[in-house]
């Protein structure tokens, strides 16, 4: 035990400050924001995600704004396990063909007021896999979406600054 | 040519002729007839080999089927071929459960029987395309035929139970945490998991036909998306078989820095994978910790390379860019902070007692089974499965190194665990050895200048990925496009595995287990 609490102690405190980007940077990150969050419901963000046909290199970008770094909860953001918790669904892939009813019920079971993230290029133009027998392409073919967020895959500091833009903060 | 000669006899001596033909060191194409082709499968099988890959392929009016063995770092590609018109062979899935799912994608994909297959269920076909299209035929376009909206898959039949306090979970295709989708199926007593079934297919992209007349260097982009966290090993099995197929050797320094690059991301996702451990046991200590030092590779990464996870720093012919003098000097520095955080951590959780009573003992995969089922990288090589393909079927940079394969025989979570600890440090060595080959080169070319394939030319590539053995397939066209892309990812064949794994075992330990062997869904859909 002692062990554990000594490397807790020199690890110290890792976590970073952030700041939401401007209306400018936000083009130079690739942030496109349709819709922001009314200012009412800015306070707190429960984020579904969903994985609808991606390669799972954007999972892992997300999985990173949980780290020590960024913390993303402090910023009163956090990822719910069900869409019926959810202000927010986090859609990262082309939509693919098997899973498109999959989206399209978890949109409806996410209660409004609620906002579309299409996170990464393949969510948000189609990326390296478009459009076939077996994908949608974009999310936005799909279901309506509000921010979209490009990179492959974007970067933790994109994503949270996004977030963050989107909040209003 | 001593390749298996006595195996060769062997087949001889049952009336199955063989045509070898030498492709690279260890591979070998062997065609046989294809009446032959569940026969051999019997005959390979009392000699040991390991299945594993198949796949198939058009080629005008007929089909080549392939299936490709391996025995001590000795790859045979076995190949049968077939009419459109009478499109059936015997399967091998009888022999080898290994095959079983791979023979129903290709069954979804082509519309080639297999005859007594085990198991006459659709795999990868939803409801995307309909029963008696297939998509990878050449008469099926791209854009396919799709609805508005594609329905749900509601008619698979999964393994049914009965009997008083027997209850079925459906889980997914949704799941509750940051994960790709994908269905399981539980039939459990109590808490006692009976049964678990896959259904698996969801992020189907169609991969393999939107790879079909790209360029070498655009199918490089979208093997490094074959699974996202694989970048680096996919791309480089695939421009590993491009390279084969076009007969071109990439420069020294460019096969070092694919070394440094794959080793870099094997460091990354074993670390993430041992805090996601602990964290599914909810010991947060280690999950932030390994977190931490997850994201400091990442952000080393992203300063010298300019991507976090490396994707399209493989490029066909070499790399994308040097690792120079101040980078490796960067990344050595890294090695040493690393080993020093790693050591004050990990006798951390060693000691901790109720990270030991979750995943000692909990998802045993005994040998035999995993042997069974072709377990590849950290989940065989914690079941006793001595192989990789570093070491026995090496390949540039492995070749001048020696590689200490991790190996244990208890099967469970903790035996992953510490094997991908193992493989950790095993990796920091290697990484210093590719650099230290690196300082004594000169200044060179990354690149080998691409020659156009002859059309008809194909290449196998194989390289062990961090989750074990990736066999990367392509053929050519005309006029240097991509006629044919096969990538196999070891998930393949792990998913099967963890099937096995989590039987008697409780239903709350299932996502530990399932985080244990981390399978690719998007690399086993394509």
């Amino acid at each position: 035990m002692f062990s554990l609490f000594k490397k807790i102690c020199t690890t110290g405190i890792v976590t970073e400050n952030y700041k939401a980007a401007y209306d400018e940077e936000l083009e130079t990150l690739g942030i496109e924001i349709k819709r922001r969050i009314d200012q009412k419901f800015a306070g707190s963000l429960a984020i579904r995600q969903v994985d609808a046909g991606s390669c799972n290199g954007c999972e892992l970008e997300i999985h990173a704004l949980n780290n020590p770094f960024y913390d993303v909860e402090r910023f009163g953001i956090h990822f719910v396990a069900s869409p019926r918790h959810a202000d927010i669904l986090l859609v990262t892939g082309v939509v693919s063909r098997h899973m498109q009813t999959a989206l399209l019920r978890t949109y409806d079971a996410t209660p409004n007021p609620k906002w579309v993230i299409a996170m990464g290029d393949c969510a948000s133009c189609g990326g390296e896999f478009g459009v076939s027998y077996a994908s949608c392409g974009k999310v936005s073919n799909v279901i309506p979406v509000d921010m979209t967020i490009a990179g492959c895959p974007p970067t933790p500091l994109v994503l949270l600054k996004s977030l963050l833009a989107l909040m209003g903060k | 040519m001593n390749f298996h000669s006595d195996f060769l006899t062997q087949l001889n001596e049952a009336d199955i002729f063989v045509k070898s033909e030498d492709i690279s060191p260890n591979l070998e194409l062997w065609q046989i007839d294809d009446k032959h082709w569940q026969r051999f499968a019997e005959l390979a099988a009392e000699k040991k080999f390991r299945w594993a890959a198949g796949f198939a392929e058009q080629s005008g009016e007929q089909f080549y089927i392939h299936a490709c063995f391996e025995k001590a770092g000795d790859y045979i590609l076995l190949r049968a071929t077939i009419n459109v018109s009478k499109a059936e062979i015997p399967s091998q899935a009888t022999v080898y459960a290994a095959a079983n799912r791979s023979e129903r994608h290709t069954h979804d994909m082509f519309g080639i029987q297999f005859l007594h297959h085990p198991d006459p269920r659709c795999w990868t076909r939803h409801k995307a395309w309909a029963k008696h299209d297939h998509p990878l035929r050449n008469d099926f376009p791209v854009q396919g035929f799709p609805v508005e909206i594609t329905p749900p898959d509601t008619d698979y039949h999964f393994i049914q139970s009965h009997g008083v306090g027997v209850y079925e979970i459906p889980v997914g295709p949704v799941h509750a945490g940051i994960i790709e989708p994908g269905h399981f199926r539980f039939q459990a007593v109590g808490e006692l998991i009976l049964n678990l079934e896959e259904r698996l297919g969801y992020v189907h992209k169609g991969t393999e036909k939107i790879a079909e007349g790209r360029t070498p260097e655009s199918l490089a982009k979208l093997a490094g998306r074959v699974s996202g966290d694989t970048c680096v090993s996919h791309a480089w099995a695939a421009c590993m078989a491009m390279e084969q197929a076009a007969n071109v050797e990439i420069p020294k320094r460019a096969a070092l820095i694919r070394g440094i690059f794959a080793e870099r991301e094997r460091i990354a996702n074993h670390l993430g994978d041992i805090g996601a451990i602990c964290n599914d046991v909810a010991f947060t200590f280690a999950f932030m910790q390994m977190m931490r030092l997850k994201e400091m590779g990442a952000r080393t990464n992203y300063e010298l390379f300019g991507h976090r996870s490396l994707m399209d720093k493989i490029v066909v012919g070499g790399v994308a860019l040097d690792v120079n003098e101040a980078a490796a000097k960067f990344i050595l520095t890294d090695i040493e902070q690393l080993r020093i955080e790693l050591a004050e951590i990990m006798p951390a959780l060693d000691l901790n007692s109720s990270l030991e009573d979750r995943i000692y003992t909990a998802g045993y995969l005994s040998p035999e089974t995993a042997a069974h089922f072709g377990a590849l990288g950290f989940v065989g090589r914690a079941s006793g499965q001595d192989f990789d393909v570093r070491r026995d079927a090496p390949y540039a940079p492995y070749d001048s190194v020696s590689v200490k394969v991790a190996l244990e025989d208890q099967g469970d979570i903790a035996s992953r665990f510490w094997v991908r600890y193992k493989e950790i440090n095993a990796s920091l060595k290697l990484i210093e050895q590719f650099i230290g080959q690196l300082n004594e080169l000169p200044e060179g070319d990354l690149v080998t200048n691409w020659q156009t394939p002859k059309a008809e030319s194909f290449g196998l590539g194989i390289v062990d990925g961090w989750r074990g053995e990736i066999i990367s397939y392509v053929r050519f066209g005309e006029n240097n496009t991509i006629a044919r892309f096969y990538p196999r990812d070891p998930s393949q064949l792990n998913w099967e595995a963890l099937e096995k794994a989590v039987l008697n075992n409780i239903v709350p330990d299932f996502p530990v287990c399932n985080k244990s062997f981390n399978c690719s869904y998007s690399g086993c859909d394509l």
